[in-house]
């Protein structure tokens, strides 16, 4: 018989009882439920810190199991968190204008509405007009499809379009990066239409939430990155186990072979690289409401880079290596550039973290690539009894 | 028997250099058909353009019943409507154990959603067994393919193209690097599986072709320069000239 996917993928469950006891934990610590240990803000971090997680294993999947260096995921990330920023800077400058003209004398009509929202909006970019990107901006529904459906079909068009023509490796990877590239230039431009390089902000007031804590509200976005964490780890265990997984990684180490195998090894990475992105994406839109802000910078091929050194060094090939890294290298970042690790003196020369910090990372990428080339992941191993040692 | 696969007037150079001059060859459904020829004679180059790796210049390559041409086909395409290919180095995914070696190769439906929601596989164990006793592998399921010796992993691709079930089987230098015995197993596998479908065997080795006890084509300079018994070929000038006479 069949065993269970639990049973044959034991890291799952082991996965998610640390997740859902990390969670509470931070429950019961947290602002909102009076203990007060730790404060809002870094309870955002960490629920940041989840949704970094959650695009690192999407990146994992990509990269680590399929052999795709993609640096676009971390753009993907971006277009979800500005797919959902649109609707909350919508709504919520809404509520502002119709508050604001309820003292009028005469009832505002749905047009004065419309420019004062409007004016509200792109009076940063010198403009008043909603340009046709927005067009869906009031609906909330219309707003999440878009952040799962606008970077899954980007990476339906852009995937078919490379991998159709056998563009592999390191060319694969610099296609991606100019797409990358593209879209944050696109971004950047007043005339798209999305604030320039003012991005989008005040997305961490949550329209028709105005009652509700800040701390509360980090609680609440704190569980939903969690709990989105949690179903992406086991929607991407289950795909990279069993014969897909086996086909995946096949592709990964030789895709001439497995053509021919007989399988088509496009619709593999297409449906590969797709899924990914819509997570990313998805991983993006619970990010930017706890970050409050989102401009084209954060879409700026490093940040793809970054996602890749976060994967590499918590351990390609693992799910698990991937969220181990993503956390602790972020995290460590946020610890190293928000000054409050302690500088070195060194007499003559003082050593400054939020400009040696990249150095570090640098350094530490170097390190990993050449002497644990399986990552801080590959610590795990050391604990398991090898196959073929006596019981 | 019936012709399976009938190449015709097929050419190919690279950059001037004519790999495959007007060849023209028939493989016939069940056969055993071994390809001798000294180095750059374009075996591999013909199978290549069987598999679809390599598009033809010029000429015809027409495959089964419904006499369908190749030459518009995809690599992967190909493979599913029954041509198997076994490489001369061993090519098996080191990473992954031999149970996962031989059911990735098993004929199944191929697309992703398939994979993903198991769509009838139901007896995949059973035949991942059947071929890992056949190739002498039952006892090695659960390893590493990494972990085997050379002329296991000889076998393990060989079971691989077994598990595929192709009506047509290319297998390039099979013997390669192997041991005496390993090669006794290896003919015992290739003429075992010539009984039921096509087989065609690209070998430099003419003891392990004696062995094989078939029907010889000899190539030279893209083209066919004899065919016929072992002994057949062996006495022609030409071919002593060229080749068996070095």
């Amino acid at each position: 018989m069949e065993r269970s996917f639990i049973a044959k993928n034991p890291s799952v469950l082991w996965f998610l009882l640390g997740l859902a006891g990390f969670t509470i934990v931070i429950t019961i610590l947290s602002e909102a439920s009076g203990a007060a240990l730790i404060s809002t803000s870094f309870v955002k971090t960490l629920g940041k810190t989840l949704c970094l997680c959650l695009v690192a294993i999407a990146m994992d999947v990509v990269w680590g199991y399929c052999g795709i260096l993609s640096l676009g995921h971390f753009a993907f990330f971006g277009i979800g968190g500005y797919a959902i920023g649109m609707w909350l800077m919508y709504a919520r400058t809404e509520d502002i204008v119709i508050a604001s003209l309820e003292n009028a004398t005469l009832p505002p009509t749905p047009d004065e509405i419309t420019n004062a929202i409007g004016t509200q909006i792109f009076g940063v970019v010198g403009s008043s007009d909603f340009p046709m990107i927005w067009a869906f901006s009031h609906s909330l529904t219309l707003q999440l499809l878009a952040v799962a459906l606008v970077p899954g079909l980007l990476a339906l068009v852009f995937g078919w379009l490379a991998f159709r023509s056998r563009v592999t490796g390191v060319y694969l990877s610099i296609l991606t990066q100019a797409m990358t590239l593209a879209l944050s230039l696109y971004f950047f431009q007043n005339d798209t239409g999305l604030r320039g390089n003012n991005g989008l902000s005040g997305l961490q007031n949550i329209p028709g939430l105005e009652a509700v804590s800040q701390a509360t509200l980090s609680l609440w976005f704190f569980w939903a990155s969690a709990f989105a964490l949690g179903v992406g780890y086991v929607l991407f265990a289950w795909i990279t186990a069993g014969k897909l997984g086996s086909v995946i990684r096949a592709i990964r180490d030789n895709e001439a072979r497995v053509r021919f195998l007989g399988y088509h090894v496009e619709s593999y990475k297409l449906f590969v690289f797709t899924i990914t992105a819509i997570i990313a994406a998805i991983a993006g839109a619970l990010y930017y409401p706890q970050a409050g802000i989102i401009n084209p910078a954060e879409i700026a091929p490093i940040a793809s880079i970054y996602l890749a050194v976060w994967v590499a060094i918590g351990g390609r090939g693992r799910l698990y290596g991937a969220v181990i890294g993503a956390a602790v290298v972020s995290l460590m970042s946020s610890w190293f550039t928000g000054g409050k690790a302690p500088d070195i003196n060194l007499g003559f020369y003082v050593i400054g973290w939020t400009d040696w910090w990249l150095v570090l990372l640098g350094l530490t990428f170097v390190a990993v690539t050449l002497f644990f080339p399986k990552g801080i992941g590959g610590l795990f191993d050391l604990l398991q009894p090898r196959k073929g040692d006596a019981p | 028997m019936n012709t399976l696969l009938e190449v015709s007037g097929v050419s190919v150079s690279f950059d001037g250099f004519k790999a495959i001059n007007n060849l023209s060859i028939q493989i016939a459904e069940p056969e055993l058909r071994a390809i001798i020829g000294p180095n750059g004679a374009g075996k591999t180059t013909f199978m290549d353009i069987l598999t679809g790796k390599t598009k033809p210049d010029e000429g015809r390559v027409i495959w089964g019943e419904k006499s369908v041409s190749l030459l518009g086909m995809s690599e992967s395409q190909i493979a599913q409507s029954g041509i198997g290919r076994k490489f001369q180095k061993p090519t098996v995914f080191e990473a992954q154990t031999v149970r996962e070696n031989i059911v990735m190769a098993l004929k199944n439906p191929r697309g992703p959603f398939d994979l993903l929601f198991k769509r009838r596989v139901d007896d995949s164990a059973d035949r991942a067994r059947e071929i890992s006793d056949e190739i002498g592998l039952s006892d090695a399921l659960d390893q590493t393919a990494g972990a085997l010796s050379h002329g296991q992993k000889q076998w393990l691709e060989i079971g691989m193209l077994l598990a595929q079930d192709p009506r047509l089987l290319l297998v390039d230098e099979p013997a390669a690097g192997m041991s005496p015995s390993e090669r006794e197993h290896t003919t015992d596998l290739l003429v075992r599986a010539a009984r039921t479908r096509a087989v065609v065997v690209v070998e430099h080795d003419m003891e392990f072709v004696r062995r094989l006890n078939c029907k010889v084509t000899v190539l030279h300079q893209g083209s066919v320069l004899a065919e016929g018994s072992l002994d057949h070929v062996t006495k022609n000038q030409d071919v002593v000239d060229v080749y068996l006479g070095r």
